[in-house]
């Protein structure tokens, strides 16, 4: 007896051992399958990138090495353009002036929607993912006459903020409510409201200290969206960094500052992300 | 609260209800989901309006008073603290929205940490603390305004078996420490005969009893308060000029007045009490034990007398002499019953006033 018992122990564990060495191999092949993957595709992405990088520190020489394209950008100017920093200020301005009317705008509008008026809350989304369904050109043509008007009263490129916004609209609005739907909104603002807290309290102090993560990845995505924007400045005839850059790619194709602009504009983002990113697992550390 | 009413398109959460809260009292409101006790509770926070009534506090009227003016403290049933205000932040928050100074806030922020023993607890978030001690900052918060009335809405549906048992007592100590007028919602029965200074049972939006705990138990109003506070046993009797036979038991009447005639009583399992028999029928109620159901300290024997079952309430001790198929032997301590009329057992027959 003792011995059958034994007998099916030891075919139990092997059963049990050919199987855990059957996931440990599926597992090894997933693995090497996923470093495949990452591989191919991350030399897809960064190969062009190393190669902008390198070509932005070429020299007059072939082969040579050199910081003029990166020194460039606080000086380059073609003829009859406003220089290349100029048009950087004017894009990082246009970024800021963004996400601030975009915040206080869809913020204080999403969680009084939540609140107070849920039977809206399909009305709103759709009007905001609205802008993802229109061609940049028909929104041009739409918006032309409007911005006719506006440059009556100012050339500057920073009145492109209005069609930022609402450009910025649907991954700001996808962004937010997600953060919404992580908090429990109707109970916050009710502990708030019992101990006192107005209408404005709640929101301010209460429901958006808690979007703070979705308020930041709102800000990333609206800051890239301005950064790279360039069909809609460029047929209302406005110059921000794109177009500047196209300009200069028109005027001189082979300048290196296109390129470290370019760099420069890429690395600016992924800090960016870098620094919201730590914000936010700072905060989920901490509370 | 006079004459409440709340409707929700064709539903009626609240029928025309009428509740007075003494200074100092804990009052529970307790029934079945949907019975309008939450509804009471929020209308009376503010956090909904009535379509019809009036809500009075220290005899001025709130009716059209918005929340955040009616000096309420409320304690919800999901956790409520603000996630991204450590402990002490969040008991002082009510206290900085009245502009009270930094120093004061913490001073008295600390001293309600340490009525709900968590002073060592200010500079966590919430997010670090586990489920009863997040209610426990939540009550505090609540207290720290000073407020007229404290509300709680289940606040400890939440939480396990023990924590519940301990933060329920922990609240009662609170509330009489504090001395504050308290209304608290539960659908927990012992929660409610536990804690409260008068216990008010719900259904379909108004209220069937108000009455201290024990008088709620022992001599429910109505056959759904006999019901749903605690077990109750519906066995068929009959009235004769005053008294009432069940099975061949003769039992007094909560209604002396009850007319003649076929009755159901309701009888606590409690009321019951079983002994062996092995010896054949000899006009005692007897009958053979179907399952006995351990609950700790006591047990609930179910037992077939043929054409009906009945619940009896023992304790464990006597239980595990009376296994599954034994036969024993009924009998039913002589309390005042309650009854209904056999033919609606949802209409009630009054007994004293609630």
């Amino acid at each position: 007896m003792a011995a059958v018992t034994a007998l099916n122990e030891s075919a139990a564990a092997a059963s049990a051992g050919r199987t855990r060495g059957m996931q440990a191999g599926r597992r090894r092949r997933l693995n090497v399958f996923r470093y495949v993957v990452f591989t191919v595709f991350g030399l897809f992405f960064l190969l062009p990138l190393l190669a902008m990088l390198r070509f932005s520190l070429e020299g007059a020489k072939l082969g040579t090495w050199s910081l003029t394209a990166w020194r460039q950008i606080a000086s380059y100017q073609n003829t009859g353009i406003p220089p290349l920093l100029s048009a950087i200020e004017i894009t990082l301005e246009l970024a800021v002036i963004t996400c601030a009317v975009m915040l206080v705008l869809l913020v204080p509008t999403m969680i009084w929607v939540r609140l107070r008026v849920p039977w809206l809350a399909r009305t709103i989304e759709v009007l905001c993912l609205l802008p993802l369904t229109i061609p940049s050109i028909v929104l041009v043509v739409g918006l032309g006459e409007i911005y006719n008007r506006i440059q009556h009263y100012s050339l500057s490129a920073l009145m492109l903020f209005w069609v930022y916004v609402i450009l910025a609209l649907p991954y700001a609005y996808r962004a937010l409510a997600a953060g919404l739907g992580a908090i429990d909104v109707t109970t916050l603002s009710e502990a708030a409201r019992s101990l006192g807290a107005s209408w404005f309290t709640v929101i301010v102090r209460v429901i958006a200290p808690n979007m703070r993560q979705s308020i930041l990845n709102a800000v990333l995505l609206t800051w890239s969206l301005v950064l790279g924007e360039f069909t809609i400045a460029y047929l209302l005839l406005y110059t921000n960094l794109q177009v500047e850059l196209y300009s200069i790619s028109r005027n001189t194709p082979n300048a290196g500052v296109l390129f470290s602009t370019s760099f420069a504009a890429l690395l600016f983002a992924f800090a960016l992300l870098m620094i919201l990113s730590y914000v936010g697992r700072r905060r989920r550390g901490r509370g | 609260m006079e004459a409440l009413s709340r409707h929700y398109g064709p539903v009626v959460a609240l029928d025309r209800l009428d509740l007075t809260l003494q200074p100092g009292e804990l009052i529970v409101l307790l029934g079945p989901s949907g019975c309008g006790k939450t509804t009471t509770l929020r209308l009376l926070a503010g956090l909904e309006d009535a379509d019809a009534g009036q809500i009075f506090v220290g005899g001025k009227d709130i009716t059209r008073l918005p929340a955040s003016k009616r000096d309420m403290g409320m304690v919800f049933q999901a956790y409520s603290l603000f996630p991204h205000m450590t402990v002490r932040q969040n008991v002082a928050f009510g206290l900085r929205l009245r502009r009270i100074g930094a120093a004061q806030r913490d001073k008295r922020a600390m001293e309600m940490l340490e009525l709900v023993d968590l002073p060592t607890q200010a500079d966590r978030y919430p997010h670090q603390l586990s489920g009863g001690q997040q209610q426990r900052v939540a009550l505090a918060r609540a207290l720290a305004i000073e407020p007229q009335v404290l509300l709680l809405d289940e606040p400890l549906s939440a939480l396990d078996a023990k924590v519940r048992a301990q933060l329920r007592d922990q609240i009662r100590r609170i509330q009489l420490e504090v001395g504050i007028t308290t209304l608290f919602v539960t659908h927990d029965q012992e929660e409610a005969l536990a804690i409260a200074d008068r216990v008010g049972v719900m259904r379909e939006g108004h209220i069937e009893q108000l009455a201290p705990p024990v008088e709620v138990y022992s001599r429910p109003a109505t056959s759904f308060v006999a019901e749903f506070v605690g077990l109750t046993n519906r066995l068929v009797g009959e009235v004769r000029a005053g008294q009432l036979t069940v099975r061949g038991c003769t039992l007094p009447l909560v209604d002396r007045e009850t007319p003649d005639g076929q009755v159901v009583a309701l009888v606590r399992p409690e009321a019951v009490t079983l002994a062996s028999h092995d010896a054949p029928e000899s006009g005692l109620l007897v009958g053979t034990v179907i399952a006995v159901t351990f609950l700790g300290a006591t047990s609930r024997v179910t037992v077939d007398l043929g054409d009906a079952t009945i619940l009896a309430q023992v304790t464990t001790a006597d239980a595990t002499a009376l296994p599954a198929g034994s036969r024993v032997a009924l009998t039913i301590r002589p309390d005042p019953v309650l009854v209904s009329a056999s033919s609606d057992p949802a209409v009630s027959v009054a007994g004293d006033e609630a």
